[in-house]
């Protein structure tokens, strides 16, 4: 897992969600290659937590989703998570009446299942990454801070080793310090080779440390182009970063 | 009343009040994990403790075609399933090994007599003739539904429960049956003769409370069956997949309830309907603990098991009334005290 492979990981076509006869998503084309850092930005109802969901199974899906190597249509959560998809949801979903290290182990289940007996390394790995989990290894999840808690998400996530991480609005109602913390982290976490699927509603910060990004609108791709090249783009800049949002860019500093 | 026989009554409240509790945290386990309240339960029971009384009879436990039965149906699904998507052979290996062991212990139950093998070797076939059928019930009746409501579940439960009624009827017949204790001594406690089944009872009880305990605290597997019942999508996100803790649960289901079965079968006579009433003073217990705590439904069963025993003394006719309308204090109280509505996220 090197950032010299150019092998497409995630291979997404013409992926079609509907909720009932109301379709969410009307032909996604989207690729991520292995150690790439794409992110998934653009208005709210756009689509962006759907595709996410589609991609994981939770919810039914028409096309093709070809993930490592594999053709995937329809396929359903538990099989993806055990191929190396890792998803932290928009609501965490964390188990709040458990210790803060019960849930991390718990997300090891399917590599202690397989017989991988060296979780325990990862478990220290993201206690490093993670301090303040380490502090609170003994507290139950529920009683967290929002910031803990996507921390404690993102680690259980990370606990499984995943090939492909998605995250959900990670910076979803987190103070503008923790938000650059997190951030900072996904850059960590990339430079690890780990490759990351980001949908964010903060824009500019996403643009920032993704490779590529795609904009989506209507359940529809919009745009699409190099994190960098997008960031500058006028259309991008007025529709989404604005001239007034230059704090944001603080954000991710 | 003297003190010999509140100690009598005492025993035999505390020997029901075990069972009692296994069946409650058997119900609370099951309802937790998957939303399913298993009124079937006390049809594990009954099937123990007959399947038990058939050996030591010498005949052959007709259940066997239950089993083979069920697990023909269970294989003819998966083999379906293959065909229409595509042939996966790791599941066509767990196939065959499901009707290797169906035909195992059939021929086991053909070929032994029954009767003259230790009784532990009974108690072992028993056990292995009737826990898998658990996780096919499940995977049957309920895995289609699970994401149908709470009621719907209810229902099918129900329905469940009549059908093995019935089965039992047909399997065993509508004689009771009552089988020989596991030992024949007792002890005497100062003035009071102990029956040493009702220490069987009440050791096997504990012990399989505390072996429970552990494995859920202990063990990540027993965790990932609390996380599914804390966060349903949470776990499938870790790759816990509820038909796995569907048919886990179910398993241990079975095994507590037919254990439960074996345990009381030398101390009462059972017949094939019996098991309802006994699964129903499980589930008392598990109201009073709210459907939710493990702790207090088991003191909760064991509370029941003694009022039980009492009440035979003071008002025999009316003990089933006693013992079913303490559920309504509880309930009020239970519904004045919570705050979070139903179980739908």
């Amino acid at each position: 897992m090197t950032q010299a492979t150019e092998k497409n990981l995630l291979d997404v076509s013409d992926l079609h969600v509907a909720y009932g006869k109301v379709e969410a998503l009307t032909g996604i084309d989207l690729t991520l290659k292995e150690g790439k850092l794409v992110t998934v930005i653009g208005p709210n109802g756009a689509g962006k937590t759907t595709l996410l969901s589609a991609i994981m199974g939770i919810l039914p899906s028409k096309g093709t989703i070809h993930f490592n190597g594999q053709d995937f249509i329809c396929p359903n959560v538990e099989t993806l998570v055990g191929h190396g998809l890792g998803l932290v949801p928009e609501k965490r979903e964390l188990f709040s009446t458990m210790t803060v290290q019960d849930n991390l182990l718990l997300g090891a289940f399917q590599r202690y299942r397989r017989g991988d007996k060296s979780y325990n390394q990862t478990l220290n790995e993201i206690y490093e990454l993670f301090p303040r989990l380490w502090e609170r290894r003994q507290q139950q999840a529920g009683t967290l801070s929002g910031g803990e808690r996507q921390m404690l998400a993102i680690g259980r996530a990370m606990m499984s080793k995943p090939k492909l991480l998605m995250l959900d609005e990670p910076s979803l109602g987190l103070a503008p310090l923790i938000t650059r913390e997190i951030f900072r982290i996904f850059t960590d976490l990339r430079s690890q080779g780990v490759s990351i699927l980001l949908v964010e509603q903060n824009a500019r910060a996403a643009l920032k440390v993704a490779d590529y990004a795609y904009v989506l609108e209507g359940g529809q791709v919009a745009m699409q182009g190099p994190a960098s090249e997008l960031a500058n783009d006028p259309k991008v800049i007025e529709a989404y970063l604005g001239l007034a949002s230059k704090h944001q860019e603080l954000l991710s500093s | 009343m003297n003190f010999q026989i509140a100690t009598l009554l005492g025993q035999d409240g505390l020997t029901n009040g075990a069972i009692y509790a296994l069946l409650a945290l058997s119900i609370l386990l099951v309802f937790t994990v998957t939303r399913i309240l298993l009124i079937p339960l006390g049809e594990f029971v009954t099937f123990g403790a007959l399947t038990m009384a058939a050996m030591q009879m010498g005949k052959t436990p007709k259940l066997e075609w239950l089993l083979l039965g069920l697990v023909l149906i269970d294989c003819a699904l998966d083999v379906y399933q293959q065909i229409k998507r595509h042939i996966d052979r790791n599941k066509m290996k767990m196939i065959a090994l499901k009707l290797g062991y169906a035909v195992i212990i059939i021929a086991l139950l053909n070929n032994l007599s029954l009767s003259e093998i230790p009784m532990i070797a009974q108690i072992a076939l028993t056990l292995c003739l009737i826990v898998p059928i658990g996780p096919i019930i499940y995977r049957l009746f309920f895995q289609p539904l699970a994401d149908a409501p709470a009621l719907v579940l209810l229902i099918v439960s129900i329905a469940l429960h009549v059908t093995m009624v019935g089965v039992g009827l047909l399997l065993f017949g509508p004689e009771g049956a009552r089988t020989q204790p596991f030992s024949d001594t007792g002890f005497r406690l100062g003035a009071v003769m102990l029956k040493s089944q009702t220490l069987w009872v009440i050791l096997v009880s504990i012990f399989l409370i505390v072996a429970l305990f552990i494995a859920f605290e202990r063990t990540l597997y027993g965790k990932a069956l609390r996380a599914t019942a804390v966060n349903r999508m949470g776990a499938r996100l870790q790759g816990i997949s509820p038909i796995f803790a569907g048919k886990a649960t179910f398993a241990l289901a079975a095994f507590i309830g037919s254990a439960s079965g074996i345990l009381i079968a030398p101390i009462t006579t059972l017949y094939y309907d019996s098991g309802f009433i006994i699964s129903l003073k499980g589930f008392v217990g598990a109201i009073i603990g709210g459907l939710v705590s493990y702790p207090i439904a088991a003191i909760g069963a064991v509370a029941v098991g003694m009022i039980e025993a009492f009440s035979i003394f003071w008002a025999s006719n009316y003990k089933e009334i006693i013992v079913f309308t303490l559920i309504i204090p509880f309930l009020i109280w239970r519904s004045m005290n919570s705050h979070n509505v139903e179980d739908d996220e």
